[in-house]
């Protein structure tokens, strides 16, 4: 376990974490800018120093109040930055090996196969792409085999055709390695792509931490993401493809099945399905002559009146499963729906496309 | 008169340089050599201090490091003088213990000539240290490297363009300095007198303007190739310091 428990004033916002991460699988580090994600993490990797607390990482204590503070180099924690600091004057080879404090060729071509630099080994860092240098970032942390990686917003200094390159990267990464990640992002969609835990700051305070499907469900959640983001992951696997068009047919935990558009690759693997609240209506009777692929019944559980008052955001039980839904509250009043109120939700297949789905690791 | 001496054809008759012009030029080089050299790492280290550390006095030390650059140079060779001298404080101290005198040698000279050049060194690396980027260091730690490691490996490298123009620039003051060593050792053929004491000498010596008028030309050979020199250099060092990664 990495055990957090630390204040730290900065400016205005006082940083206050007490929690225990697990120590495998990627750990998502949620919240808006400002939220204290950075900080978090430079507390972790020793780069600044709590006012107060204690940090450790298994059996190794890394900071006590006035006692122990280890300087980041005995820390054994790599830290790939959101931007990639490469060192200018050395070649990518250079870079890669400036950490390794003995020679181990297996594990260096292991990890540049990985991230694919084999052809990058005698350039320097001005001649390579955003995408490239964060790769070569983030082998050089790999290098100095660290017992756990730290990664700020590896990817908010790229445009998006190389995050896309540089995302299936890091997937392989977070599968491959045993390697505990603690992963800051902004972003619900990398987080969905990578993580399997989370922990949402706001203003310096720890709001929710756990499973990512728990978590993203989790009232907590709710008012700190964006009223368009809005979302509900579900866990499924994958039952079949439709004979005649380009779908996959899902299988949720308690019997509930969903269309999505395209053929998705088999795997037996758990998958994690992202259903924006935006995209599921909701009906009082089972409609007929529809075009909307999936149907779903279900209960209210509760009502929550968004902040500016233009949308109802509508919590349905689906079985064990929760799914949320944004409505008008013109629409709300129409249908009168209550808590316990019986319905339909419908979802439009093409609105979950492989953006929204994830392998649960 | 100056066309005269161009044109007579008798300025660089012979060997290139004259026995005692080829004195006055390897003293000179030796002096601003092993000035520049014997000061860099104390140049290093108070350059490193006033742009990265904070401390009380910082302003006091920063103004009496530049005073060698705003003082008639007479005022620091006559300051030389009464502390390193065999007589000064400091001098007779380091004769007694180690044997090594300043006095009427070209070592004293060379440290003139390091006293007021110095300040131009550190400007020039202090510069440089201040636009290396913090967060490289920092993510050498993070990289298991030791605060030492990282000077040695990250800042010190980054800082090599400043470091070069510095000593340079330097080397350059040092060819040209001339009130403070006369006031310090005297003007001493082949032990202090370097190019610009030996023209002095010759200016005050009637009839040796050709002499004179050939150092002079030999100075601005040597300025110009010191300073395209630096170009290069710094050039050289740029081009895989400067982009930031």
């Amino acid at each position: 376990m990495l055990n957090i428990n630390i204040e730290k004033q900065l400016g205005q916002l006082q940083l206050k974490v007490n929690t225990q991460l697990p120590l495998q699988g990627v750990t998502a580090v949620f919240g808006r800018s400002g939220a204290g994600k950075t900080s978090l993490v430079n507390l972790l990797g020793g780069l600044t120093t709590p006012d107060k607390g204690e940090i450790s990482l298994g059996d190794t204590l890394l900071f006590k109040h006035k006692t122990v503070n280890l300087p980041p180099e005995k820390r054994q924690i790599g830290y790939v930055f959101q931007e990639a600091r490469l060192f200018p004057h050395y070649s990518v080879k250079g870079n890669l090996t400036y950490g390794m404090r003995h020679k181990a060729p297996e594990l260096f071509n292991k990890v540049v196969s990985l991230l694919g630099i084999e052809k990058l080994l005698s350039r320097y860092p001005n001649t390579l792409s955003g995408g490239e240098k964060q790769r070569v970032a983030i082998g050089r942390a790999l290098l100095t085999s660290p017992q756990m990686l730290l990664m700020d917003e590896p990817l908010a200094s790229l445009d998006l055709p190389r995050k896309r390159e540089l995302l299936p990267y890091l997937q392989t990464l977070a599968q491959e390695l045993k390697l505990p990640i603690v992963y800051v992002s902004h972003s619900l969609d990398e987080i969905l792509q990578l993580a399997d835990h989370m922990l949402v700051l706001h203003q310096g305070k720890m709001i929710a931490q756990g499973p990512l499907t728990q978590v993203w469900n989790s009232e907590q959640m709710r008012p700190w993401v964006p009223l368009q983001e809005l979302s509900s992951l579900l866990s499924a696997r994958i039952a079949d493809r439709h004979p005649d068009y380009p779908m996959t047919r899902l299988l949720m935990d308690d019997g509930n099945q969903l269309w999505v558009s395209g053929q998705l690759p088999p795997t037996h693997k758990q998958l994690k399905v992202r259903i924006q609240a935006n995209h599921v209506s909701v009906c009082t009777e089972e409609p007929k002559g529809s075009s909307i692929r999936n149907l779903l019944q279900g209960k209210i559980k509760e009502l929550y009146p968004s902040d500016n008052g233009e949308q109802i955001q509508l919590k349905i039980a689906l079985g064990k499963d929760e799914l949320w839904a944004n409505i008008t509250p013109w629409a709300c009043d129409e249908l009168q729906l209550t808590p316990g109120k019986d319905i339909y939700a419908q979802i439009k297949g093409v609105t979950m496309t492989q953006m929204d789905i994830a392998e649960s690791h | 008169m100056l066309s005269d001496v161009l044109f007579s054809g008798s300025l660089f008759d012979g060997p290139l340089l004259s026995e005692y012009e080829t004195a006055a030029l390897l003293l000179s080089l030796k002096v601003s050599a092993v000035a520049v050299l014997a000061s860099l790492p104390l140049g290093i280290l108070c350059a490193w201090l006033l742009a990265r550390v904070e401390f009380p006095g910082k302003a006091i030390f920063d103004s009496l490091l530049h005073l060698p650059l705003v003082l008639p140079p007479v005022v620091v060779g006559y300051l030389l003088l009464i502390s390193m001298g065999r007589q000064g404080v400091i001098g007779q101290w380091l004769y007694n213990w180690f044997g090594i005198s300043f006095s009427f040698s070209w070592r004293g000279a060379a440290l003139a000539a390091a006293v007021v050049s110095f300040p131009l060194m550190v400007r020039a690396i202090r510069q440089s240290f201040e636009t290396v980027d913090i967060r490289l260091e920092q993510a050498a730690r993070t990289l298991g490297s030791s605060r030492w490691r990282v000077f040695l490996t990250i800042t010190l490298p980054l800082t090599s363009p400043g470091i070069v123009s510095g000593m340079i620039i330097a080397f350059a003051r040092s060819l040209g300095e001339f009130g403070s060593t006369i006031t310090f050792v005297s003007n001493i053929p082949g032990e202090t007198r370097t190019i610009p004491l030996a023209m002095y000498s010759f200016i005050e010596t009637p009839g040796a303007e050709y002499q004179a008028m050939r150092l002079c030309i030999i100075s601005i050979v040597i300025a110009l190739a010191s300073l395209l020199a630096s170009q290069w250099l710094t050039k050289k060092a740029l081009k895989r310091t400067a982009s930031v990664c």
